[in-house]
């Protein structure tokens, strides 16, 4: 374990109310209390960047960059092209999405992303990543049984169907533009993003026709 | 480095169990953690690279043990204390030495709609010449770094293609290290999974992962 951390006096530690506080409640705490008084941050920008991960930043913004790629032909080819580009039309930009490359799921092609090494994932569009995501069996797993994985989230891959695992091992951030599902052929670019799902554009789910 | 963090490829983890309906946090204090990352990057308390590598120098019981967000608040403790910011005699108390001088923070919450959209790109404006062209044939060096290095094990040794050239980067394996950033192309390379996997891997399938210059030699 990580022993440096580890030599609190846990009786110094009680929370206000009681509760004594978990190890990393505590160590977070310190830190940054300490990193303001020093003047290093201020905590009214730690406050302003949770607010934006928790209610402005997440799938919603991919799924509208989905929905107009499968109404706007021009804009498909645009994204496909220069995905950062063609994301930022939407206003959807910046940090762990600098440089965004949109690889598209086709009746021969089933493409899913991963980051084996760490948990890079394309935050501007897609939001912060779920936990499983970032644990250790999917990132070990999916680069080499990618079918077995996919079978396990409900999807069945035909064998033959290519599918191309993204291991984004550099500073590139993929998205999966997921194939537009039969039955849709009526609906506003507003209707289609909102059956666009998270799990779609990391390429673990394939999206159903909407239920009648 | 051949660290734990090299996942791909390994046995023995278990069913994926995702959670459904998952929240953005599942405790208040990953908040904060999240909320530390750009303010501490903006300060230049280190660079993307060396934030990596701290969390793949964490003992490998310890990071297989613990979450995302402890491997985050690892990262920025070890990195605190070895940039000498702050004395672990600070984090144990949680305040400040009296007396030390105060300095102004490097993102202001006024800035922080900005630096989301604007993010930190690691391309880099130079012109440097690209050692391949889309459709080369490559092979990956079979090298084991004890540093940081952006060079999974599974692709070692391994004959690829190259599918896209993505352009100049930062190359993490000296900029983790304090080396500069020998700007240099990285490309999307293509594997097929056979090539990585062996003949029960599917012949449809491929794997296509982001590599450097410095990893490749021509086939």
């Amino acid at each position: 374990m990580n022993d440096l951390f580890h030599d609190h006096d846990d009786d110094d530690h009680v929370h206000p109310h009681g509760r004594a506080l978990s190890d990393p409640e505590l160590r977070v705490k310190a830190l940054e209390q300490v990193l303001t008084e020093k003047g290093l941050i201020d905590p009214a920008a730690v406050d302003a960047l949770i607010e934006t991960y928790e209610t402005k930043v997440g799938p919603h913004n991919g799924a509208r960059v989905v929905a107009k790629a499968w109404v706007d032909r021009e804009y498909k080819q645009r994204l496909l092209a220069n995905g950062s580009a063609a994301i930022a039309e939407l206003g959807y930009s910046g940090i762990q999405g600098e440089d965004m490359v949109v690889v598209e799921n086709t009746a021969t092609v089933h493409n899913v992303l991963v980051c084996t090494l760490c948990s890079c994932y394309p935050w501007p569009t897609l939001g912060l990543p779920p936990v499983w995501y970032k644990s250790a069996p999917y990132r070990a797993r999916v680069i080499s049984e990618p079918r077995a994985v996919l079978r396990e989230f409900g999807v069945k891959i035909e064998d033959d169907v290519e599918v191309r695992v993204w291991d984004s091992t550099a500073e590139l951030r993929y998205m999966v533009l997921p194939e537009r599902p039969p039955g849709t052929e009526g609906m506003s670019e507003a209707e289609l993003a909102a059956i666009v799902t998270r799990d779609s554009m990391i390429g673990v789910a394939r999206l159903a026709p909407p239920k009648p | 480095m051949n660290g734990i963090h090299d996942l791909g490829g390994m046995h023995g983890f278990g069913p994926i169990n995702p959670e459904q309906d998952e929240p953005v946090f599942h405790h208040a204090w990953e908040k904060r953690v999240l909320g530390m990352f750009a303010p501490t990057f903006a300060a230049g308390l280190y660079c993307v690279d060396e934030f990596r590598h701290a969390i793949e120098r964490m003992g490998a019981a310890h990071y297989l043990q613990s979450s995302y967000y402890e491997h985050w608040l690892h990262a920025l403790e070890t990195l605190a204390l070895e940039k000498g910011v702050l004395t672990r005699e600070e984090l144990r108390t949680g305040h400040a030495t009296p007396g030390v001088p105060k300095a102004q923070p490097a993102l202001a919450a006024t800035d922080v709609p900005k630096i989301v959209a604007h993010g930190a790109s690691a391309r880099v404006a130079l012109d440097v010449k690209p050692k391949f062209k889309e459709g080369d044939m490559v092979v990956v060096k079979n090298m084991h770094p004890a540093g940081h290095t952006r060079l999974p094990r599974y692709v070692r040794d391994k004959l690829g293609c190259i599918d896209r050239d993505h352009g100049v980067f930062v190359f993490p394996d000296t900029a983790a290290h304090g080396k500069g950033e020998k700007p240099q192309h990285c490309y999307s390379v293509y594997f097929s999974a056979q090539e990585l996997w062996g003949p029960k891997a599917s012949r449809n399938d491929s794997v296509y992962v982001d590599l450097w210059d410095d990893y490749l030699v021509a086939a």
